[in-house]
């Protein structure tokens, strides 16, 4: 309660009337523009709060005269977002690879659907870039077992390697040990020969007999030089690029009992479109033929 | 509010018994600058007409470029990242020329100030050009310094409120004028003006004319010297710049003491010195202060005091110059009546005039080795290396390719320091070559992709250094980028 206004003598201006201890106050109200701009932010608060979405009422909430939701908004975002890309990736299924390519602007799409479709469902096995590992084959080299253009990339995606589907890509490699087709003294004899074809025979070892065993068993598929047959998908073994490895033990085992690998048929789950960028994808990362 | 008697006596404080309020800060002492006319007042005039004439019209000079290149001479093109000057052309990455220039302006503000005091501000700052322009709009319209306060202290008047309409409307038409002609620096000038007037220039055009407009009308116009006096920090450091031995605008106190009127008015008991302390030199002075004080913060060294007490000294018959341009030593030397020659060389100006002629040569050599090439390589993180059929190893690098020239023209791409080393472009899906040849259009920045291979048996320690190297098939330029490759046992 005000009891005793007084004007300060130093500044001349009027002391609030209350008295702390014999400590006064200078009573210096705000200044009228700031009381008025403050004011003026209330009224437009009270606008906004009947406009816009505001008071909580339990499950749901008043939802403002406008009718605005910062969802719905994001959601039309996302729609626009998603008619774009389902256009483009309509023409990546509508054209072919050729014209593709001389499209920059839908190649980039392309490499990027590819680039995030293959991280999601390739990386697992044939690694991020495509390197692969052992019994997984790399994609970035010039080594194929079925073939490394566009056509054939598309055509092993899109229906696997001994996948189960009606088109699939399939070969089977005779097991000459398990069978009893060749003697475990001739797999090692076999197994020496190949070897000087990718360069990693020991020296001063005969490979004549195993050269013999190699023309009548092996030479059918993986060629009389070891050069691979696509159309079989035999890999060639004249090569510094192995699926399994180029050690001794590898190859004996291959031969004696060979491991078949597996691919998924991707049309079970991608759409032609995406197989295709995928495609596009693994014959940029460096093998593409 | 149940005592209001009270509080009314507390009112009726004697005023006596009020002492004023501690003020933080000075009120501002208008100033009515005089026309004056003189050496000084031509020198400034022509750099004023000058400095104006190379503001408003060099945004309209025309400079042909061939197509696809913008004509005008002088275009800061923000939007496409290019600054034209005439012949040259900046990219982003040559922003440190820019850098350079005004680090060159600075030294050479020093080097100048540490000879003549403040020749910038006095004479080409553009807040003292743009004030004398405004002063000269308020002169021709409100008179000259004594009318000017007559009519600002007598009663509102139809005479004295035209006036004022007038002299304001006009320093708004200059105002605007002048951050139009801003804008023209960043947006091709018939284009700004055509988009202006119709309405479809961006929003920026007109938020910046608008903010150009207000400041120009605000700093000429109300703020003016207080610009220089509080706002700038110039005057704060430029003391360090100057020494007794700087040409400056000086007052010959040593025959301007004791000042006076003694001399018309006959008085004889005090001999008089030459100054008739009419305050001539007060009056004209633009930031309005008493340059026989000496040298002084507020002082921007423009020489109207020395036109002013010229003409005085005509009409008293003393010598001339009693405000002049001389050094602190020389005044101190004529007081003991010895006069002797400038020193304008010392160790101060010749640093600075050392390291200006050295940021001269490196900017100049920048410029005139400056490529029209750029190569910027990138090795795959992964794979390092990819190991081929026959054994080959091969690298992949994603390069950048810059032909910042005006004709487009064939490059050949091509890697040293590796034997045997073969190169293709997977996109382009071409045989393994030892150069690549690339076809880049003008102005144009392109990333390609790029495969090296070679054999393991020419890597040392299973890596090995190599050079990109991009030639100009026409003329011969090159640009070289370091860069490894690796194989296996090499990371």
């Amino acid at each position: 309660m005000p009891t005793k206004i007084e004007k300060d003598v130093i500044t001349g201006t009027d002391t609030t009337g209350h008295e702390w201890d014999g400590i006064r106050e200078l009573n210096t109200p705000l200044p009228k523009w700031w009381v008025y701009v403050y004011l003026a932010t209330v009224v437009w608060g009270l606008g906004m709060f009947v406009l816009y979405p505001s008071i909580p009422l339990g499950t749901t909430y008043f939802h403002g005269l406008l009718g605005y939701s910062s969802r719905a908004d994001a959601m039309a975002g996302v729609q626009e977002m998603r008619a774009m890309h389902g256009k483009q990736m309509q023409q990546i299924g509508a054209l072919s690879f050729a014209e593709i390519q001389k499209n920059h602007d839908l190649m980039e799409v392309a490499l990027t659907a590819g680039r995030i479709t293959f991280a999601e469902n390739c990386q697992p096995c044939h690694g991020p870039n495509g390197e692969g590992r052992i019994g997984y084959p790399a994609l970035d080299t010039d080594v194929w077992r079925w073939g490394g253009t566009l056509d054939a990339i598309q055509q092993t995606v899109t229906h696997g390697i001994r996948s189960g589907d009606p088109e699939t890509r399939t070969s089977q490699m005779p097991s000459f040990g398990a069978d009893g087709v060749l003697k475990p003294d001739h797999i090692q004899q076999v197994a020496d020969y190949v070897m000087t074809l990718y360069g990693k025979a020991k020296p001063g070892v005969d490979t004549a007999a195993g050269q013999k065993i190699f023309a009548e068993n092996c030479a059918a598929c993986h060629g009389d030089k070891g050069q691979g047959n696509r159309d079989v998908g035999a890999p060639p073994l004249a090569s510094r690029v192995h699926l399994y490895g180029d050690a001794r033990e590898t190859v004996v085992a291959q031969v004696t009992k060979p491991r078949h690998g597996v691919m998924p048929n991707w049309n079970q789950r991608l759409t032609p479109a995406t197989i295709k960028a995928v495609a596009l994808y693994v014959h940029s990362l460096g093998g593409g033929e | 509010m149940g005592d209001h008697g009270a509080v009314n006596v507390m009112h009726h404080v004697p005023e006596a018994e009020v002492e004023p309020p501690n003020k933080l800060y000075a009120d501002r002492v208008r100033v009515y600058p005089k026309a004056v006319d003189g050496l000084a007042r031509r020198i400034k005039w022509g750099i004023l007409v000058f400095c104006l004439a190379v503001y408003y019209l060099l945004p309209w000079l025309r400079w042909s470029r061939g197509p696809g290149a913008p004509s005008q001479a002088v275009l800061l093109d923000l939007w496409n990242e290019r600054f034209f000057f005439f012949n040259l052309e900046l990219w982003p990455q040559d922003i440190w020329f820019l850098t350079g220039l005004l680090a060159l302006g600075a030294v050479a503000l020093f080097l100048v100030t540490s000879l003549f005091g403040r020749l910038w501000c006095g004479y080409a700052c553009p807040q003292t050009v743009w004030t004398d322009l405004f002063m000269l709009v308020e002169r021709k319209i409100e008179g000259d310094r004594n009318e000017r306060i007559k009519r600002d202290r007598g009663p509102t008047t139809f005479d004295k409120v035209w006036r004022k309409i007038a002299k304001h409307a006009l320093w708004l038409g200059i105002a605007f004028w002048t951050g139009g002609a801003w804008v023209m620096y960043f947006v091709d000038a018939p284009t700004a003006v055509r988009e202006f007037w119709t309405g479809t220039a961006s929003v920026e055009v007109y938020v910046f004319i608008a903010m150009l407009t207000a400041t120009t009308y605000l700093l000429a116009g109300w703020a003016r010297e207080q610009v220089c006096t509080y706002m700038c920090p110039w005057p704060r450091f430029q003391s360090a710049m100057l020494d007794e031995q700087t040409f400056i605008v000086t007052y010959e106190g040593w025959r301007g003491e004791p000042r006076g009127h003694g001399r018309r008015l006959g008085v004889t008991e005090t001999k008089f010195g030459d100054c008739v302390d009419c305050n001539a030199c007060v009056h004209v002075c633009p930031t309005g202060i008493d340059i026989r004080d000496g040298a002084q913060l507020e002082c921007i060294n423009c020489g109207l005091c020395i036109d002013a007490c010229n003409h005085v000294m005509a009409k008293t018959g003393s010598k001339p110059w009693l405000i002049t341009w001389d050094t602190l030593a020389r005044q101190a030397a004529k007081k003991e009546g010895t006069t002797p020659p400038l020193r304008l060389l010392r160790a101060r100006s010749l640093i600075y005039l050392g390291v200006m002629l050295a940021g001269m040569v490196v900017l100049g050599a920048g410029l005139a080795l400056r490529s029209h090439i750029g190569l910027s390589v990138a090795h795959d993180r992964a794979p390092l290396f990819v190991r081929l059929e026959n054994g080959d190893l091969r690298n992949g690098y994603s390069v950048l390719l810059i032909n910042k020239s005006r004709q487009g023209a064939e490059f050949h791409l091509g890697v040293e320091g590796f034997a045997g080393a073969q190169m293709v472009l997977p996109e382009a899906s071409g045989k393994p070559a030892e150069t690549l040849s690339v076809i880049l259009g003008p102005d144009t920045v392109q990333t390609v992709r790029v495969l090296v291979q070679g054999r393991p048996e020419h890597l040392e320690e299973g890596r090995q250094s190599l050079d990109f190297v991009l030639r100009n098939a026409a003329t011969g330029e090159k640009a070289v980028y370091h860069s490894l490759f690796m194989g296996p046992g090499g990371g």
